[in-house]
């Protein structure tokens, strides 16, 4: 769906981003992490064609933003950092006239702004003017504005900036909700954000991509070894030998009322520690493989680079 | 064609959502109604006093002492207005970082130059529509040459379409308002002065010089005549200030 290959963007002397190549596929929603500066709004502004690539190429449905720029333009949403709102027009009248110039056609065009009005629960301010709307009723005109045309690819720069918890929620289910139906690039900061509403994440650094996975191979692969954490009702001492004398264990360690289980390289021990703890009729509450949070993924990749 | 047609329809209306229109149309309107008064004024005067010279009474006539100075006196004042107009167009988006939605719509750069042209020039027709009583006044209580009137409204309407395309420009190249004021007030100054260069540039250099003046070419038109080479130079000019516009908003992207 969106193709970015060897793409490079210096502003002068100075580097925006240097050899990135990754790819989006149909109805994914992927998350585009990095710190401030790092380059990811110098990418989204390359696919949604507001800026030029100095080398490389980007394309949107097969479609190039070089060559292409109005096709990529027709099927692409884009909320920028800041919504880029006109703040003397009531939000029906923006929505209208974004809706023109995005292309839809005059006999879609009530019902295209009506559902948009709806999905982003804009109606109660439908007539008022832009600037005397809050900041989370300004986000949404602004996420409303990017999905008026419905567009097949939706690109999303910090989406949740700003708001207050409840509507950080809202947001985030909203864009949940349009998973599958639309190609979505998320960027943030909020790591959990992206654990909650992504399927897939690309770090970048100093321009540079640092990271690219499912987030479920993210995680694998940081993993060395396989790590569980067990919550056992029984003797301490009993269980502590109990884990201990199992193959394939290398280390236990007691941490706020857990077991933490390190198990040796390649090993995976899960079935006999359960066996074994069952049949010494002691309980066992819960296991849980212990994953690298993304905090920790995301730190490391950060720091290895600098 | 569409789209600069919405584009234009919305700059347009944006114009009326704050006082900007109200207070340019207004102010305009006020300072060509006290030039015309004065005008008219100053004519009857003199025509009381010709009576007494014949051959004067003979030279005096509408055209050459209130139809060609008036318009002279209002194309200075639209100077000075235009720019007014024409300084937003590019550089609020800027401030408002609503480029990022235009330039990121499918509508092409020059859609969107032409398209915020023509909204200004809109705006500057309906400016110049509220001079029209004048005209009607002088037809009801006078004898105007009619052909005059019209070249004069022409020679208007083109001068301000130069006017509009430079302003445009001046407004692309900046985020910062008053700097695209400025800056469009400056060049149409320069080239309305450039005119005076020419008395002391040579043979040649008056030609060059003459040529590139507003007002000499303004002037053919309250004159009644209609001559092929000032239109020429008034579109060729804002041909290129469109040019220009456009390109500094499509290399902006390549920055």
């Amino acid at each position: 769906m969106i193709e970015v290959k060897n793409l490079t963007k210096k502003y002068g002397d100075k580097i925006g981003i240097e050899d990135v190549s990754f790819r989006v596929e149909k109805g994914e929603i992927l998350g585009f992490l990095g710190p401030n500066g790092a380059g990811k709004t110098t990418t989204m502004r390359i696919i949604t064609g507001f800026l030029a690539p100095t080398s490389g190429t980007a394309s949107v449905c097969g479609y190039d933003v070089t060559s292409h720029p109005l096709e990529v333009k027709r099927r692409t949403g884009y909320l920028p950092e800041h919504p880029p709102l006109y703040l003397d027009m009531s939000v029906y009248s923006y929505l209208d006239f974004v809706a023109k110039i995005k292309g839809v056609s005059n006999k879609d065009r009530k019902r295209a702004i009506e559902e948009v009005i709806e999905k982003c629960g804009l109606k109660e301010v439908r007539g008022r003017l832009i600037k005397n709307l809050s900041k989370g009723y300004r986000q949404r005109v602004g996420i409303a504005q990017a999905i008026v045309h419905n567009p097949e690819v939706l690109v999303l720069d910090e989406p949740t900036l700003g708001l207050d918890p409840q509507q950080i929620m809202e947001i985030r289910n909203f864009i949940k909700s349009l998973k599958g139906q639309h190609t979505i690039i998320l960027s943030t900061h909020i790591l959990p954000e992206v654990t909650m509403v992504c399927s897939r994440v690309l770090i970048i650094n100093r321009g540079r991509l640092v990271a690219e996975d499912s987030l479920e191979d993210l995680y694998r692969k940081e993993r060395e070894k396989l790590v569980l954490s067990l919550r056992i009702d029984g003797d301490r001492e009993a269980v502590l030998n109990l884990l201990k004398s199992l193959k394939g264990v290398q280390a236990v360690e007691r941490k706020d009322g857990e077991f933490l289980v390190e198990c040796a390289k390649g090993s995976d021990p899960r079935d006999e520690i359960v066996k074994t703890i069952v049949s010494s009729g002691m309980r066992l509450v819960e296991m849980k493989e212990n994953l690298p949070t993304l905090e920790e993924i995301y730190i490391k990749r950060i720091s290895q680079e600098g | 064609m569409k789209r600069i047609l919405y584009l234009t329809a919305k700059e347009f209306k944006s114009y009326f959502y704050s006082p900007t229109a109200y207070v340019l149309i207004a102010f305009f309107t006020f300072l060509a109604g006290y030039m015309f008064f004065n005008i008219c004024k100053a004519y009857m005067i003199q025509m009381l006093m010709s009576s007494r010279y014949p051959w004067f009474a003979e030279r005096l006539n509408l055209t050459d002492f209130v139809i060609r100075p008036l318009y002279g006196n209002l194309s200075v004042i639209l100077m000075l207005l235009v720019p007014i107009m024409t300084m937003r167009l590019f550089a609020e988006e800027k401030r408002q970082g609503t480029t990022e939605l235009l330039y990121t719509s499918p509508i092409n750069s020059i859609e969107i130059t032409v398209g915020k042209f023509f909204s200004a020039f809109l705006l500057f027709l309906l400016m110049i529509a509220f001079t029209i009583p004048f005209p009607v006044i002088l037809l009801k209580y006078g004898n105007p040459e009619k052909g005059v009137i019209l070249s004069t409204y022409l020679g208007l309407i083109f001068m301000g379409a130069s006017f509009i395309s430079l302003g445009t420009f001046a407004s692309a190249i900046t985020e910062n308002q008053a700097i695209a004021a400025v800056v469009s007030f400056s060049m149409l100054l320069i080239f309305w002065l450039i005119g005076w260069a020419s008395q002391a540039a040579g043979e040649i250099g008056e030609k060059v010089f003459s040529y590139l003046s507003f007002f000499e070419h303004f002037n053919n038109f309250t004159k009644g005549l209609i001559d092929t080479r000032d239109i020429v130079y008034y579109l060729s000019f804002t041909i290129f200030g469109i040019f220009l516009t456009y390109i500094t908003i499509e290399s902006n992207r390549w920055r």
